[in-house]
């Protein structure tokens, strides 16, 4: 028998007096560990959202919501197709592409796939009222910032310009290109046939995988997708690839005066929301933990008084028998220890439960354990056991062992 | 060998002062078996707590085998009296959430013995008093005597050499109480010193002289006859 056994058997038998404080380190712990977590990858999302998506500027029709970024064309909600005329002819200066898109959901061979309508260069180019964009296929100069890699509109029909500049020079009316996972799914592969709407369709090409969301998509030419789920002239968003410069600049207020109708929304100002509501949040799990640490140790506090005092006399026996003060002072404070290991690791456990929930329901992010967390929660949770404890342990190791000849 | 030098004990209390040892000069050599008899209150206890380091009297000098006992630190005294010193109560003492081998254990522990030698010895101990049994059994699930007993084995635990007793029978019946003084008895023939406070002649009778305090004033009495 050591220490630590004596220390588990006297928890173990009256294990429900340290329940209130156990559930509220957990709970602190488990509140910092779970928004903490949604943050990090809330953050990380952001960032390959932001890389991910070659357009930096957002028309979308007007009752949709920041969150709905996210899915930017996913939401459900159109505008007509006529807008991209509007502003193909205002020829804004800034603008590098444009790119309307509609998504509609469909079955192919048994499997729920979203097939989103996209417009092919030669659509523009058809009508000469458009020559105007022109400048998208020609060269950019590199001295514009990041117009240089963002707008890289060296359109070809390769499958790589279509995942890196969402651009396709052609496309036909009964042709689909495959993200990376479609293709995979159903088996198919460039040059194949799939049915789509009761039409057959030829696979013009598979995506590289690119790691977001176009890996799970079709891409149809625009018009066959309006035509076919019966949509009429509509897209669910436009996105603009703009000059950095520009975006920041007139240009918003520009195509907004262009278009009163939709909403112009930059990534810009997306992320800075986003980042701004994370940040908000940091600081709020930062607050719930140690409110509901404070609460842990004041709860800590009063369960080890009433346990010296329940104790005395085991105490006093203890010393009877030759215990020192240092072995009394390290019994109760072990019995803290252990209760800020288990409130820490089981709030971490918790935590990231908590939030491999919810990341994926309330924010659509996947979350992983992050171990530093688990860090933070244990030594804090049983920094805040320990010093919550001390008092009571110097309580217990100043008791008179003389107690126990006169107390019954 | 324990030599008392004019010890006195006194307390205040809202002023009125108690002398709970008044100026006692007490020898009690090796292998003695003394017991204290006297009315409530005339300092038993007291003395008692004073022998077994736990009291740091108000004047006096108390030496152990030579050694001042009281200028020992408060560590040395808790490792001397769990060396030297057993310890058996009116109430018992066990330890409620222990079984009876862990409880026995507990002074094994404190000198930091190895875990297996630690239960190996507690369970002879346990046998010695007749409980092999019982050994994983809660004081809460053993009737008093036996709880008298497991008490009684973890005195020997460290193997020590004096016995410090306060009313060790004082909670059994008679038959329970006869039990245990021949354990004390049988104690005392290992070669063990031992000083027993007690309000009952009979269990007096087992000692090999009496003392009686009064009002923290002692005098020998001399061996005391079952009545
Ligand atoms: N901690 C204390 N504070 C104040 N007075 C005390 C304290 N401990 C003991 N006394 C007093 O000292 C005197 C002796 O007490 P002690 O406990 O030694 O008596 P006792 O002989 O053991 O009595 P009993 O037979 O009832 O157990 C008593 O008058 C008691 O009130
Ligand atoms: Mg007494």
């Amino acid at each position: 028998m050591k220490l630590r056994n004596l220390i588990f058997k006297e928890v173990w038998q009256r294990p429900t007096s340290m329940l209130t404080s156990l559930i509220a380190v957990t709970l602190g712990v488990m509140a910092l560990v779970a928004i903490q977590n949604i943050t990090i990858f809330s953050e990380e999302k952001i960032n390959s959202d932001m890389e991910s998506l070659g357009a930096n500027v957002l028309v979308m029709p007007p009752d949709v919501t920041l969150q709905d970024y996210y899915a930017s064309d996913l939401h459900g909600r159109t505008m007509p197709e006529e807008y991209v005329t509007r502003l193909a002819l205002a020829q804004l200066s800034g603008v590098q592409n444009l790119a309307p898109k509609l998504c509609v959901a469909t079955t192919v061979d048994g499997h729920e796939i979203t097939l989103t309508g996209i417009l092919p260069k030669n659509e523009f180019q058809k009508k000469s009222s458009w020559q105007g964009l022109d400048m998208l296929t020609s060269s950019v100069g590199t001295d514009r910032g990041c117009c240089a890699t963002l707008a890289n509109t060296d359109t070809d029909n390769s499958p790589e310009s279509l995942a890196r500049t969402r651009t396709i020079q052609e496309l036909g009316e009964r042709e689909v290109i495959l993200g990376s996972d479609v293709a995979s799914k159903l088996g198919v592969r460039r040059g194949g046939k799939l049915i789509v709407f009761e039409e057959e369709f030829d696979v013009l090409a598979v995506l590289p995988a690119t790691g977001t969301i176009d890996d799970s998509r079709m891409f149809a030419h625009l018009h066959s997708v309006q035509a076919l789920s019966g949509a009429g002239p509509v897209v669910n968003v436009i996105e603009i690839m703009a000059c950095c410069d520009d975006a920041a600049g007139d240009l918003i207020s520009d195509l907004s005066a262009e278009l009163p109708e939709a909403r112009v929304i930059t990534i810009a100002q997306v992320v800075e929301t986003q980042v701004a509501v994370n940040g908000l949040m940091s600081r709020l799990s930062w607050v719930f933990f140690s409110i509901l640490l404070l609460v842990g140790a004041a709860s800590i506090a009063s369960v080890m008084y009433a346990n010296v005092t329940e104790r005395r006399k085991e105490i006093g026996t203890l010393m009877a028998l030759g215990a020192t003060r240092g072995f009394v002072t390290s019994l109760f404070l072990g019995k803290a220890l252990l209760l800020g290991v288990t409130g820490g690791i089981g709030g971490f456990i918790a935590g990231t439960i908590l939030a491999i929930i919810l990341g994926p329901n309330l924010l659509g992010i996947q979350v992983a354990p992050v171990p530093q967390l688990l860090l933070i929660g244990l030594l804090s949770a049983t920094a805040v056991a320990l010093a919550a404890s001390y008092l009571p342990a110097r309580r217990a190791a100043g008791l008179d062992p003389c107690l126990v000849f006169n107390d019954a | 060998m324990y030599q008392l030098e004019s010890v006195s004990q006194t307390y205040e209390r809202r002023g009125n002062k108690i002398h709970a040892l008044d100026n006692c000069s007490l020898t009690i050599p090796d292998n003695d078996f003394v017991a204290i008899v006297g009315p409530s209150g005339s300092g038993k206890t007291t003395l008692l707590s004073v022998l077994g380091g736990m009291l740091s009297p108000t004047s006096g000098d108390i030496t152990l085998d030579g050694v001042a006992l009281y200028e020992l630190s408060l560590q040395e005294r808790a490792a001397l009296r769990n060396q030297k010193i057993g310890f058996v109560f009116q109430t018992f003492n066990l330890v409620p959430w222990l079984t009876a081998c862990e409880n026995v254990q507990i002074p094994m522990m404190l000198n930091g013995s190895d875990s297996r030698e630690q239960r190996e010895r507690a369970l002879a101990l346990l046998e010695r008093v007749g409980l092999s049994d019982r050994t994983d059994h809660r004081p809460a699930e053993l009737s008093q005597g036996q709880q008298q007993r497991v008490a009684l084995a973890r005195t020997l635990a460290n193997n020590p050499q004096i016995i410090l007793a306060d009313e060790p029978t004082g909670n059994l019946d008679p038959e329970t109480r006869k039990h245990a003084m021949n354990f004390l008895t049988e104690f005392h023939e290992d070669g063990r010193t031992i000083v027993m406070v007690t309000h009952d002649k009979e269990t007096a009778s087992y000692a090999q002289r009496s003392i009686q305090l009064v009002d923290g004033v002692p005098r020998e009495v001399g061996p005391l006859q079952a009545a």
